[in-house]
């Protein structure tokens, strides 16, 4: 076991964990932070999404001896416009329909309305196909991300 | 141990309703904090409340509670069966909540399953009548309540939006100011319904939003995987690599040497692994050495087993129906057409892999989860536990998807639940989580099947049609098999096939049900996944060789299935219909299909892709449901079933290498992403039916409307699924 200091959402926490026990399962079971859900373990689902220094990251796949001092976010720390706009357009459209993959959902569509005020179909393709839902609610996460780029004025 | 009191008072509670018994109902402590789906959709604020029966509570801040029967989830019975009680107690939709119902078989049991559980796409039919008169008699009692208070007859109140008012002496009142009063009135037996015309919430566009959605957008919604309890253990297990495979030997050395690793145990399912967190968990399982005995292991190939199902669907096997005389007119046939569909194992991959939460001791046993069958389960848990099912307390929490994988008639999951607890004792809880591998290699598929079709053309008509189907039966053993099983054939493998929607003189359809090791469970939409495309490709492909329209060809048949057809033109009107095509690049192909009482048509667009297999660019879709009680709820399932049986007809298999079954992830058990998602137009048939099913039937039509399609742009209707596996 091996002790951290990790900076989550805005404070710092130690933790002493195996050097090799992936951010995903360091959120959840040590920081209790669950709104970051384990859905494959390889970084092909995208329910474990958080961000690195504001940037999407999948952290079942990635070691928290890696990160360092960088600045995690997770769903329970996401803030700022862009979020607001997310959050009000997914509850506007009822997207949700099981859940689980919500907050990698909109933990990358957050991230692509930062980056790009006005995405066009194909942004949205590249931005979020690596975010897997069974429940198929794709037609309702495009058109809420575009609800959200026109809540933001753009 | 936090929860554990509120869950018994509620319980308790509840009980004492039976009969209709009222109580006031104190609210559980704020201890709840970890107590599940139901916590985070309850309000805070109320003190006490008000309930009528099993499933309303008031409480004196206003809120409606409704308490659901049927899990959620995302099909939306929590939204859709609050709805039939606020209709009836014209609530206000702003104050109304739902939670899950606790297991117990006599409040709560699904009256078209017989014991309390969900399935079938039953939620809304099954509860239609009953939680509109949970809603009218609380809605009378409170009624009596504020004209007691006032001293005028209760005749001359009026309720509104969660408001009562007498008008005539100017008064009004909310709902929680005569919670307390209404709860010691006599329970109304049979309290009058509304007329459908007064209707302001039920198939009313926009009038409620979904319940659960601002939980689920936030990630503050709490699934199975996030319980966290004082002590808890995490539990992997190790399950054999064949089906039927037994441990011979366990080498636990290594892994016991991971820290965080408290302790390994076998089980009857494999080996399990407890440790304080996950991540220990599972790299200790990693680090087990395990022999297996596979004397009794099933270890035939996909590829095998499938030779010997064509082989099987030469031969007659047991007739399901018929009618005429099809060996005689497919003698004297002028065409014979014929066709052979092979589908394989699929699994259910729902996002939240199958886990479960267990604390118990000599006298009593509490589990959380996301059971799909309370009943069954409960009596597992307790039989293995050795207590009485009443000592088994089962708090069912929201659950990342299922798709038919949370519903076992044989409680696997529920036994291996009890039995890694049981194995470790009661001095600490477990929560036990399956990860993607267990999921995908974990067996309970959809069954594979092979179909054999002959259609026999004469005069240009289609004169005789015959569908021999060969699959297994994950009914036979067990405790269904009684209610389902009629001489000698499960329906369930044959439905879709057994009766089709066209009328055609000549007539059979007979199966083989073949003994696999594989388990198999039922899959969304069931039998109606293969027999909806093998029925819809087939009759598209005879109406293609006799020169028809795929959309009147089929009406034209469908004299005795008004609803499928009035499906069928809806869609068509929908979509513009002018033909097959192609046009241009695209092309259409159409398919209708009922299932579970509902009728859905769609028309699909389609381009031969870029070498990676077809793309879908748009599907229609019309949905005859009767009485569309959440016009929203319904596009949504449609949308989602669409894209559930595209994906899965386009791109998943579970191939099986003798015995051994391939695919451990979502790199191998490819599913559909946002960029090969259609756009889609959902069209509700305006019916007065009564209501059925949306959560399944969105699926089967999709597959066969694709292929159709890409019979019209010179490709053969994919014999054998998934699609791409021929395409690319």
């Amino acid at each position: 076991m091996t002790a951290y200091n990790v900076k989550v959402n805005g404070r710092s926490h130690s933790i002493d964990v195996l050097p090799d026990t992936p951010l995903l399962w360091v959120l959840r079971d040590s920081l209790g932070l669950s709104g970051t859900k384990f859905g494959c373990g390889i970084a092909m689902c995208g329910a474990c999404t958080v961000y690195l220094d504001g940037k999407p990251l999948r952290s079942c796949s990635f070691p928290v001896s890696a990160v360092g001092d960088r600045e995690v976010t997770t769903i329970e720390g996401l803030s700022g416009r862009e979020a607001a706009a997310v959050e009000r357009a997914w509850v506007a459209r009822d997207v949700p329909q099981c859940g689980y993959c919500q907050s990698g959902q909109v933990m990358s569509a957050v991230a692509l309305l930062k980056e790009v005020k006005r995405p066009t179909d194909r942004d949205i393709d590249l931005a979020m196909n690596g975010n897997l839902c069974r429940c198929a609610t794709y037609v309702r996460i495009r058109a809420a991300i575009k609800d959200a780029a026109r809540l933001l004025g753009a | 141990m936090p929860g554990k009191e509120p869950r018994l008072s509620r319980r308790t509670a509840l009980k004492g309703m039976t009969g209709l018994v009222l109580g006031v109902y104190l609210k559980p402590g704020s201890s709840m904090a970890q107590s599940g789906a139901a916590q985070i959709l309850r309000p805070d604020s109320s003190t006490s409340s008000f309930a009528p029966n099993a499933f309303v509570r008031i409480g004196t801040d206003d809120t409606v509670t409704v308490l659901v029967k049927h899990i959620e989830f995302g099909q939306g019975p929590f939204t859709g069966l609050a709805t039939l009680v606020a209709e009836e107690l014209d609530a206000d939709w702003s104050k109304v909540r739902a939670e899950h119902a606790p297991a117990d078989a006599n409040l709560y049991k699904n009256f078209l399953l017989g014991s309390q559980g969900t399935g079938g796409s039953t939620a809304i039919a099954n509860s239609y009548e009953q939680m509109r008169k949970a809603g009218a008699a609380a809605r009378a009692m409170l009624v009596e309540a504020a004209a007691q208070s006032w001293r005028v007859p209760a005749g001359e109140i009026s309720v509104e939006r969660g408001v009562l008012r007498h008008s005539r002496s100017n008064r009004q009142g909310r709902f929680g100011q005569f919670a307390e009063v209404a709860a010691k009135l006599p329970v109304p037996s049979d309290p009058p319904l509304k007329d459908p015309s007064k209707f302001r919430l039920i198939g009313r566009e926009g009038a409620v939003k979904k319940l659960d959605v601002p939980a689920k957008t936030n990630g503050t919604a709490q699934f199975t995987i996030d319980i966290r309890e004082p002590g808890m253990l995490t539990v992997v297990v190790v399950h054999p690599p064949r089906f039927g495979s037994k441990v011979a030997s366990v080498d636990a050395s290594e892994a016991r040497a991971v820290p965080g690793v408290v302790d390994v145990k076998q089980i009857p399912s494999g080996v399990a692994v407890y440790a304080d967190s996950t991540w220990p968990a599972l790299k200790a399982r990693e680090a087990l050495k395990i022999t297996w005995d596979d004397s009794a292991a099933e270890k035939r190939s996909s590829s095998q087993l499938i030779e010997e199902y064509r082989a099987l669907s030469r031969q007659k096997g047991s007739v399901a129906s018929q009618h005429g005389d099809v060996d005689a007119a497919l003698a004297g046939a002028e065409r014979l057409i014929e066709a052979e569909y092979v589908f394989p194992y699929l699994a259910h991959a729902p996002m939240e892999p199958l886990d479960g939460f267990l604390r118990w001791d000599a006298n009593k046993a509490s589990a959380r989860y996301g059971s799909q069958l309370q009943t069954f389960d409960q009596l597992t848990i307790a039989g293995v536990l050795g207590l009485k099912p009443e000592q088994v307390s089962l708090e069912t929490m929201l659950a990342g998807g299922s798709f038919g994988r949370r519903a076992q008639p044989t409680s696997h999951f529920a036994a291996e639940l009890a039995q890694v607890a049981k194995a470790i004792g009661p001095s600490r809880p477990v929560k036990l989580i399956w990860t993607r591998e267990d999921d995908l290699r974990g067996g309970y598929y959809r069954p594979m099947f092979v179909h054999r079709l002959r259609g026999a053309i004469r005069d240009g008509k289609i004169v005789a049609w015959t569908n021999t189907l060969v699959g297994q039966s994950f009914i036979q053993g067990t405790a269904f098999a009684p209610m389902v099983i009629k001489d000698g054939i499960d329906p369930i493998t044959v439905e879709g096939s057994r009766e089709i929607p066209y009328e055609i003189p000549n007539f059979r359809c007979d199966v083989h049900t073949p003994s696999v090791g594989v388990p198999t469970l039922w899959w969304r939409s069931v039998g109606h996944t293969h027999t909806g495309y093998a029925v819809e490709c087939f009759i598209d492909e005879l109406l293609q060789a006799t020169g028809q329209d795929p959309v009147a060809g089929r009406v034209a048949l469908m004299g005795k299935a008004p609803r499928a057809a009035g499906a069928l033109r809806a869609v068509a009107q929908l979509a513009r219909w002018a033909g097959p095509g192609p046009f241009g690049d695209r092309a259409r192909g159409v398919a209708v299909v009922e299932s579970f009482g509902s009728f859905i048509a769609q028309i699909a667009e389609v381009s031969s892709g870029d070498g990676e297999g077809p793309k879908v660019h748009k599907v229609w879709c019309a949905v005859d449901c009767g009485v569309a009680v959440n016009p929203d709820v319904i596009r949504a399932q449609m949308e989602g079933g669409i894209g559930f049986g595209l994906g899965h007809a386009l791109f998943a298999e579970v191939r099986l290498d003798e015995g051994r079954p391939v695919p451990g992830n979502f790199d191998t058990y490819r599913s559909l992403r946002i960029h090969e998602m259609p756009e889609i137009e959902v069209t509700i048939v305006r019916s007065n039916e009564k209501p059925t099913g949306v959560g399944e039937p969105g699926v089967p039509p999709i597959g066969p409307a694709v292929a159709n399609a890409l019979a019209r742009l010179g490709h053969n209707r994919p014999r054998q699924l998934p699609i791409v596996r021929g395409m690319v």
